[in-house]
């Protein structure tokens, strides 16, 4: 009874929340009530015993997206509006939106009971991974092909945020600024987190492979830690160009496909492990996943290449 | 023992939950961002201090209760510094105008 209370209630903040985010007409507004509404939906995942995605949506979708989030709303404001919708327009683009929402909602009405799983078979041949985390087993042995594409799109989105670098400014360093107000405690604050920021970004790529955590979470973490000693003017923000930068953002998906090659000669197809060696080729891909991820995240949130005077 | 124990949890942890709808209601109520940011942080410590030491008394595991006073830290930490850099701005922008 008390669970159920509690979950209705969840739900039906939820439902609110998104639909207070959609109609609030104020951009920077939107965006708050949309981390507040990844928060919330962290509890949910919490709830539904799916911890790994808890802690993913935590940080990605609480966090980092929070953080572009806040970055394009305050860039939006000092923008021209080049586009105006018209009221018609946005009354066609909210009915096919309400079209999609209506849809999904009735097909999850429509799964036969219980509804279909492979969990079980998941976890049958989890023993064959050599894992002990069946959600970092799909993510690495029987979906494999997914995460690698995933990681892609992650360089892509970075390649798409470098394309609106200002005219005459290529390679040249992030938007990213100290602030003016960087002082003593923000000073204090990069000084002292990064340290145990990092330990706990490592121990959770490592202890991904047995339990919640993993490459994505670890990665944002550790861009995090990044991020803040940057924002603190501690060390600088590199230009986009420098060879180490490239190579940490390419290291992840680069090794993640040369050993999916390698399998195709060793285990007999495109992204198969030896059984032998499951687990170490793993761990492999998921430390320099790791070190891709936290190199995309942090220059995602450090934006595109501007001129050196911006204010 | 143990009733006395969850006796105390319970106590602590409504005394916490008291705390936040205290600091929520003084964020929705109060005039202007220096006093709304005295609400959300004062009471952000005591809730979840409350709370962090009403679970501890249930969790008799030093690992556990290690992490969940490690939670309630770095909590601490980055709150306090967070409400000292909002207040920064804020006083920096009231100069400006």
């Amino acid at each position: 009874m008390m669970s159920f209370t509690f979950d209705t209630a969840a739900a039906l903040l939820i439902v609110a929340m998104g639909g207070w985010i959609v109609i609030v007409p104020d951009v920077t507004r939107a965006v708050i009530g949309f981390i507040v509404y990844g928060l919330m939906l962290t509890i949910v995942w919490v709830r539904l015993s799916a911890v790994d995605v808890a802690l993913t949506e935590a940080a990605i979708g609480g966090g980092l997206t929070g953080m572009l989030l806040i970055n394009a709303a305050g860039r939006l404001r000092s923008a021209r509006p080049v586009l105006r919708t018209d009221a018609p327009v946005r009354f066609i683009a909210a009915l096919l939106c309400a079209a999609v929402s209506v849809s999904l909602a009735a097909v999850i009405f429509m799964l036969p009971s219980p509804a279909p799983s492979l969990a079980p078979l998941a976890v049958e041949n989890l023993q064959q991974t050599g894992l002990g985390n069946p959600v970092a087993a799909v993510l690495f042995a029987y979906r494999a092909l997914d995460t690698l594409l995933e990681k892609v799109v992650l360089l892509l989105a970075l390649l798409s945020v470098w394309s609106l670098a200002t005219v005459g400014f290529w390679p040249g360093l992030p938007g990213l600024r100290p602030p003016a107000l960087a002082g003593s405690t923000l000073d204090f604050l990069a000084r002292h987190l990064p340290p145990y920021g990092i330990i706990f970004g490592v121990y959770m790529c490592w202890n991904g492979a047995s339990e919640p955590g993993g490459a994505f979470q670890g990665g944002t973490v550790i861009a995090a830690m990044w991020l803040l000693v940057m924002i603190a003017g501690m060390r600088r923000v590199p230009s986009i160009d420098e060879a180490w930068l490239r190579r940490s953002l390419v290291a992840g998906p680069a090794i993640f496909v040369v050993i999916g090659f390698a399998g195709m000669m060793v285990a007999g197809s495109f992204l198969a492990y030896p059984p032998d060696h499951a687990k170490l080729l793993i761990v492999v891909i998921e430390v320099a996943l790791t070190l891709s991820i936290a190199a995309v995240l942090g220059l995602l949130a450090a934006g595109p290449p501007v001129p050196e005077s911006r204010p | 023992m143990t009733v006395v124990l969850d006796a105390l949890t319970v106590a602590a942890v409504v005394i916490g939950a008291l705390f936040f709808m205290a600091g929520t209601v003084g964020l929705l109520r109060f005039p202007d961002a220096l006093t709304r940011l005295h609400a959300l942080t004062k009471v952000d410590n005591l809730g979840l201090g409350f709370i962090v030491a009403g679970l501890l008394l249930q969790t008799g595991e030093l690992l556990v209760a290690l992490k969940l006073a490690g939670v309630w830290l770095f909590v601490q930490l980055s709150a306090g510094i967070v409400a000292q850099l909002v207040a920064q701005a804020i006083v920096q922008s009231r100069r400006r105008s």
